[in-house]
């Protein structure tokens, strides 16, 4: 069928920063089809230069207003790595705790309030409040529970307090922690009843051969250090990163992309359940299949699936560390550090896909130079490629202009891009 | 939510909203839909029509606009002008819409060229000096912190809404400090300006023993030559005071006194 269509996106809405989608049909013919970043960029890398150790971790906290946490651990993480320090089981099993529940916030933040507008046809959950007030209480009851904990483990849901180079600066009170551990039990329901309510939602049937990177959980599922693996078969340690990311600029971008075997890649939720499957709690494993997701699937729309799959497992996961928590003594929160030169590379799974900080530091402890690699900037690539794959398939399906414009909005926005952090 | 808002049994319009960011993390925006607990309860204190972080609806036509970020680019300079022609109320949204924020940072090297090619290499790429947005518009209220606190978010739009005179408070964070009882950071070892940072987060971060960084920027009467004794007697660097009042931009005046800089002039009004 012969179509024209112009699809002009500026400043796409429902999600984080700047980003603009223009496709333009001619008799079926796709002229155009991109996806173009122009968030203004911050220059985190610059800022960092001659500043001491310790205020990477503060600053860098701040790339980012959903996922300040996953970005303060990462650059923790570079830190120590740099200094040659180990944290302790204690601070491991709490940063893993936090870690969690920042991924619960941000995935229901998405799920509900960015991705589930569109399978109900409204522009926002506002007026959801009103259509569908238990589904909007449902969501408002977990994203405060993963707040709360945030608040309580971090300090602060939003560029958290406590944490810090060899630990934390002070410890929860063991009751607060078992009440964290009672609201999660009583919100696996909330969670079954989500899983139910996106097996309502029509997920477009697309998909393109991609390859996904994440990190490779041993034991567990990965979420903080540790080595990469690509579903074409590369695998790289944590600090061999830069042959994963391999960074590129390119014109209309304001971010930077990548590229590993081919010309694009995907990270994120799905990636992660696509190479770690068997890794997953089995409760997740379960509603994973219940919503017709199992590895390798190549639908980046099912990243919406993913992320309620992870939130099944985080809440399992957390519940599993809190328990082990409130049999052990507390320890002291946090170890000394010593500065020395050196160079660190943290990797962390945050919500988006893997997140690199890397420092160099002088003998003083001071930064000679910093790099931080962004999920959403490892995606664009692939959703630039997405786009025109979609463009393609629909200027031969006839599909309206109206159509192609929510379905390419739709699926930039599964793959829940933190544009102004991927240019910081 | 319920259609008719009042306030002492006289009713209330309620008041077309749009948010708004320049150059920012938008953590001050989600720190509104943050809100899990009240969140519905402030969306009925206001219309919001343009929320694009959040909403897919925009509209031209709002009474008060809530403006994140600081101005690092000349598109965001046409954007902030064309904000303020269409609203009554301009809120300046965290300490990057206030004084620059983190962003500012890289104001400090006096060299964009170098700054661009630190991060970009040879990729051409556009950017300026980092500014607040009353260097360019008028603001008529400033919202501090990094992030904002939603309970002072709550509290002045709900002032806004009845018409009560928004008063931020002038005394230094220390004060709260005290009255929440914590351990003085500096009895910790830590560094901290909480002598010098205006209140309104109630020690968000010293309550958390972690020194604070001066995010909400100067109290009225901020000593930073006596704060300069305090931190030299608990053994702490110049250097370490300089890394903590450079950090949000809130304190640039008093750095330029402290390091002897000359103020740059050149603003840039409408």
């Amino acid at each position: 069928m012969k179509i024209s269509c112009d699809v002009n996106v500026q400043h796409l809405t429902r999600v984080e920063g700047h980003g603009n989608i223009k496709i333009s049909i001619k008799d079926g013919k796709v002229r155009e089809a991109s996806w173009e970043v122009v968030e203004t960029p911050r220059f985190f890398e610059a800022m960092l230069v001659g500043k001491h150790w310790e205020n990477a971790p503060y600053l860098c906290g701040r790339i980012c207003g959903i996922c300040s946490i996953g970005h303060t651990l990462a650059s923790i993480r570079a830190v120590e790595n740099a200094f040659g320090i180990t944290p302790s089981a204690q601070t491991a099993d709490l940063r893993l705790l936090l870690k969690h529940m920042e991924t619960l916030q941000s995935h229901i933040l998405h799920l509900y309030f960015l991705a589930a507008p569109d399978f109900l046809g409204t522009g926002s959950v506002l007026p959801l409040a009103k259509t569908h007030p238990e589904e909007v209480a449902r969501a408002l009851r977990l994203k405060l529970l993963a707040n709360d904990a945030c608040d309580l483990i971090g300090g602060r849901r939003l560029h958290p307090t406590r944490t810090v180079v060899g630990g934390f600066t002070m410890l929860p009170e063991k009751r607060q922690l078992a009440e964290i551990g009672k609201r999660l039990q009583e919100c696996v329901p909330d969670l079954l009843a989500a899983a139910e309510l996106f097996k309502t939602f029509a997920i477009p049937d697309f998909s393109r051969e991609t390859e996904f990177v994440s990190l490779k959980g041993g034991e567990s599922y990965p979420f903080i250090g540790g080595g990469l693996v690509s579903s074409d078969g590369v695998r790289k340690k944590e600090h061999q990163y830069r042959a994963m990311t391999n960074e590129y600029c390119q014109p209309g971008f304001t971010s930077k992309l990548s590229r590993l075997s081919r010309d694009a890649f995907a990270v994120g939720a799905l990636a992660r359940l696509n190479n770690n499957f068997a890794l997953l709690h089995p409760t997740a494993r379960e509603i994973s299949a219940a919503l017709g997701l199992s590895p390798v699937n190549h639908n980046p729309y099912l990243n919406n699936v993913a992320q309620l799959v992870e939130c099944v497992h985080v809440v399992f996961d957390s519940l599993r560390i809190i328990e082990a928590m409130l049999d052990t003594p507390w320890q002291e929160p946090r170890q000394p550090v010593t500065a020395c030169r050196g160079k660190g590379v943290g990797a962390v799974e945050v919500p988006r896909g893997i997140l690199y900080h890397y420092y160099e530091f002088d003998a003083q402890g001071r930064v000679k130079k910093a790099d931080c690699v962004i999920p959403t900037s490892q995606n664009h690539g692939n959703i630039q490629r997405d786009i025109a794959a979609l463009a393609r398939d629909y200027a031969r399906k006839g599909k309206t202009d109206q159509d192609i414009e929510l379905l390419a909005e739709m699926l930039v926005r599964a793959y829940d891009p933190c544009i102004s952090c991927s240019v910081h | 939510m319920s259609d008719a808002l009042s306030y002492l049994g006289v009713p209330l319009s309620r008041p077309r909203v749009g948010f708004f960011e320049l150059t920012s993390c938008e953590g001050c925006q989600l720190q509104i839909l943050n809100n899990e607990a009240t969140l519905l309860d402030f969306l009925n204190l206001v219309t919001i029509v343009n929320f694009r972080e959040g909403m897919s609806e925009r509209s031209d036509d709002y009474e008060i606009a809530f403006v994140e970020g600081s101005v690092s680019r000349e598109d965001e300079i046409v954007r902030l002008r064309e904000i303020r022609e269409k609203a009554r109320v301009l809120v300046a949204l965290g300490s990057c819409a206030c004084f620059g924020g983190v962003n500012r940072l890289k104001n400090r090297f006096g060299d964009l060229a170098w700054v661009k090619k630190e991060v970009y290499g040879d990729f051409a790429i556009e950017t300026r000096d980092v500014q607040p947005l009353e260097d360019f518009v008028t603001v008529d209220l400033k919202i501090y912190g990094c992030p904002v606190k939603k309970e002072e978010v709550e509290r002045i739009v709900t002032n806004l809404v009845v018409g009560k005179a928004v008063r931020l408070p002038e005394y230094p964070v220390c004060m709260e400090c005290k009255a929440n009882e914590n351990i003085c950071l500096f009895e910790l070892g830590e560094p901290c300006l909480g002598p010098v940072t205006r209140a309104g987060c109630d020690a968000w971060c010293t309550g958390n023993r972690r020194g604070c960084w001066g995010c909400r920027g100067p109290a009225e009467v901020a000593n930073i030559k006596e704060l300069e004794k305090i931190m030299t007697r608990h053994g702490f660097s110049r250097e370490v005071l300089i890394d903590r009042l450079e950090c949000f931009g809130g304190f640039a005046s008093c750095l330029d006194t402290l390091t002897g800089k000359k103020k740059k002039a050149g603003r840039n009004k409408a």
